[in-house]
């Protein structure tokens, strides 16, 4: 009874299931292509990222859930015309061409510069701005005015961007790379960078409003920002060029610029777009052009990222290992105050993300006016983070030496210093070497999270040359495999000098 | 040699010595016997300062112990006392409290190097001849976890003696052997005491009790019941707890 029962709801869901599975596939392969899919369904599917920031897509700061800037404007002009609805789609930008393959929204429009490698994966539209590179600099600066005095210099830029790629080609030039936007700027402002080439509609956004930077030389290496649709969806791609050239005509496009500050007579190109994009290609060399998809050529930038993991990693736990052991000696033989500073402190660190505090040593600290160099503060930050789960560690190894061995060591006449020194801590790093292992291997990966303040590590390289390749396949599989292939050996020596300490003490 | 005068102790808010008076001279032989709990092992772990006590003072080769409530105790010099005690008197622990990480040698040679500077050869030529003092300079080179019970509490009995120590105090030397290890540890305890070493030793040997000491001291919970020589004592005991107690061991 029971068991036909179970059984029968057990086909009603698989039924279930079923249906909803074929009610999904029926979903894709519903409609002929994308631009009629978005016309009966009557919504566009948009995929930007907010973070990239002002001026191009960002949340309002009077009204945070609202979202503001000139592509919003545009993609709802362009949806109007198209008589549909914009739906948004959230989506991290090294990854946006990748999601608009995979068929998650149906355009993307963020700033995405036309370029041959990016033609290679997607279909992009005529262009629907024109950018161009700018220099900023401090104001209090004067050694800087044209591209070639950034030689020699250190100078921020986005990644995976047309300047970056400029300045890449320059050489002699120390690029600091960033993901987010203020980043740079606010490295700028401390000190930490000569100057900052974006694009320009980046660099007049947030130039503006602060005295203390000012735009030097004219912007150089133009270049267009096109909508990306997916390669077969030649039928979407027209229509948007059609939309793209009557916003054009009607002036309306140059309206939004206008109320943005971002219309320039540069943006006149776009009304000749052929002869543009022919010209346009020529400019650019094409990157998988250059670096050949073969591996190898891949290997030299992944382990130096490599090396700068490992280095940050060995720097980072030895912190968190001297740090670690002074907050459970404080904790446990300290006076009532160290013990206190020492649980406030575990507390603490544990029970915050690594990559908030990360934030606040590279970019909250200089409001008192300690600025951190990108490399101190990933250390700093992640062997502060570590020390505590350390800390806990070597507690809990301490506390298991039995109390008879500092009996014995107080009785030979030795001071508790000592015997902690030479009795307790050797028979308690037996113990410890499992999870503080374990805890090695776990930063190791961590210090993936310093990408965050401009640190470009095996992770970030990795993001770097993935996106401009559109290899994250092959690449991915390699960039694992290096990590594999330090964090395994670890593992073996771990277990071997485990397995040595435990000879001395087998009936223990 | 060690003057234990009016002592007292509580453990947990339960007092366990209430004045407690125990006098032990210069190469005398003192064994403490008692039921579990009667409060032998707390009285020599006093006099090394592993335990503190609240009223009372102990005087162990001139220096001065006082109780946490006494008015001559001061937090700051009870650091220097205690290091001056423990240089010259030795303990040996009911359960060997071997340093496992460390070889027999390496464990009988860590403090006078560290403690006393004494030179790492000079060490181990001490270490060595103490080991064959114990009849067991072929383990120099073993880990505790290799060796038995008895052989363990042998090292032990050489680790203390390594410091020369002016007095040797033994906490139940043999309660966790078995049997037949227990006359290998008490012979060596018995060579030690023919030196003439200052002993106290609390233990449940009785046989033991009688034939090496000089002076036996019955403790029932916390009070010396009885003292004296240790013939006249176990042959003719004037309590009647320890008629009691010693009538357990002869059957």
């Amino acid at each position: 009874m029971n068991y036909n029962f179970l059984t029968i709801r057990c086909m009603v869901f698989l039924q279930l299931c079923f249906s909803v599975i074929c009610l999904s596939l029926t979903d894709a392969f519903a409609y002929q292509n994308t631009l009629e899919k978005v016309k009966s369904t009557g919504v566009l599917t948009w995929g930007f990222d907010a973070e990239g920031g002002a001026p191009y897509v960002f949340h309002d700061p009077k009204h945070p859930p609202k979202l503001i800037g000139f592509e919003v404007e545009i993609t709802e002009a362009i949806a109007r015309e198209l008589g549909v609805k914009v739906q948004h789609f959230q989506n991290a930008w090294d990854s946006i061409l990748l999601s608009l393959q995979r068929g998650d929204f149906d355009i993307a429009l963020n700033g995405i510069e036309i370029t041959p490698d990016r033609e290679q994966s997607v279909l992009f539209t005529r262009p629907y701005y024109v950018y161009a590179e700018q220099i900023v600099v401090r104001d209090s600066d004067n050694r800087i005015n044209s591209l070639e005095d950034l030689r020699g210099k250190k100078v921020g830029t986005l990644y995976n961007t047309a300047a970056k790629r400029m300045l890449e080609e320059m050489g002699e030039v120390t690029v600091n790379i960033y993901s987010g936007q203020i980043e740079p700027f606010k490295d700028l402002s401390l000190n930490r960078i000569d100057a900052v080439f974006v694009d320009l509609p980046i660099a007049s956004y947030y130039t503006t409003p602060n005295p203390q930077l000012r735009l030097v030389g004219k912007p150089v290496g133009e270049g267009y920002y096109g909508i990306a649709v997916r390669k077969e969806d030649t039928a979407l791609a027209e229509e948007l060029n059609k939309i793209i050239e009557k916003l054009l005509r009607t002036g309306e496009l140059q309206k939004i610029y206008s109320r943005w500050g971002l219309w320039n007579t540069a943006q006149e190109k776009l009304f000749l777009h052929e002869e543009l994009l022919q010209k346009h290609t020529e400019n650019h060399p094409s990157v998988s052009e250059k670096v050949s998809p073969s591996v190898t050529k891949f290997l030299p930038t992944l382990l130096k990222g490599a090396l700068v993991t490992v280095g940050i990693s060995i720097l980072s736990m030895m912190l968190a290992v001297g740090l670690g052991l002074i907050l459970a000696i404080m904790r446990l033989y300290g006076n009532t105050w160290l013990q206190r500073i020492s649980t406030a402190y575990i507390e603490i660190y544990r029970g915050t993300p690594l990559l908030i505090q990360l934030y606040i040593l590279y970019y909250g600290l200089p409001n008192i006016g300690i600025t951190l160099s990108a490399f101190a503060a990933a250390i700093l930050g992640l062997g502060m983070n570590y020390a505590a789960y350390e800390s806990e560690i070597y507690r809990a190894g301490i506390q298991s030496i039995p109390k008879g061995q500092t009996e014995a060591a107080l009785s030979l006449g030795m001071s508790k210093r000592l015997a902690l020194k030479r009795i307790i801590l050797p028979q308690a790093f037996r113990i410890t070497i499992p999870p503080m292992t374990n805890d090695f291997i776990a930063l190791f990966k961590d210090s993936s999270l310093v990408s965050v303040i401009a640190m470009v590590e095996l992770t970030k390289s990795y993001s770097i040359l993935a996106s401009a390749s559109m290899n994250f396949f092959k690449l991915g599989i390699i960039t694992a495999l290096l990590y594999f292939g330090m964090s395994y050996p670890l593992s073996l020596y771990a277990r071997k000098l485990e397995k040595k300490l435990r000879l001395h003490d087998r009936n223990l | 040699m060690i003057e234990i005068c009016n002592l007292s102790k509580q453990y947990d808010n339960q007092p366990l010595f209430k004045g407690l008076h125990l006098t032990i001279t210069k190469g005398s032989v003192v064994t403490l016997i008692g039921p579990s709990g009667s409060g032998k092992s707390t009285l020599l772990r006093c006099m090394n300062g592993l335990e503190s006590f609240q009223e009372g003072h102990i005087s162990v080769n001139g220096q001065m112990l006082y109780g946490i409530h006494e008015q001559n105790y001061n937090k700051a010099q009870v650091h220097l006392t205690l290091k001056n005690i423990r240089r010259k008197v030795g303990m040996v622990f009911q359960q060997f409290n071997l340093f496992p990480h460390m070889t027999v040698l390496h464990n009988i040679t860590e403090a006078p190097t560290h403690v006393l500077d004494i030179s790492q050869a000079e060490a181990e030529s001490n270490a060595i001849s103490l080991l064959q003092k114990v009849h067991l300079e072929e383990k120099a080179h073993s880990y505790p976890g290799q060796l038995s019970g008895g052989q363990q509490q042998r090292v032990a009995i050489a680790r203390a003696l390594a410091m020369k120590p002016e007095a040797m105090l033994f906490d139940e030397p043999t309660s966790s052997l078995d049997p037949e290890m227990i006359e290998e540890v008490l012979a060596v305890i018995k060579d030690l005491v023919s030196e003439g070493m200052t002993t106290v030793i609390a233990t449940h040997e009785m046989g033991f009790a009688r034939d090496v000491s000089t002076k036996v001291v019955f403790l029932e919970k916390g009070e010396i019941v009885e003292e004296g020589e240790p013939r006249e004592l176990f042959s003719n005991p004037r309590n009647a707890r320890m008629k009691a107690f010693l009538s357990r061991f002869i059957n």
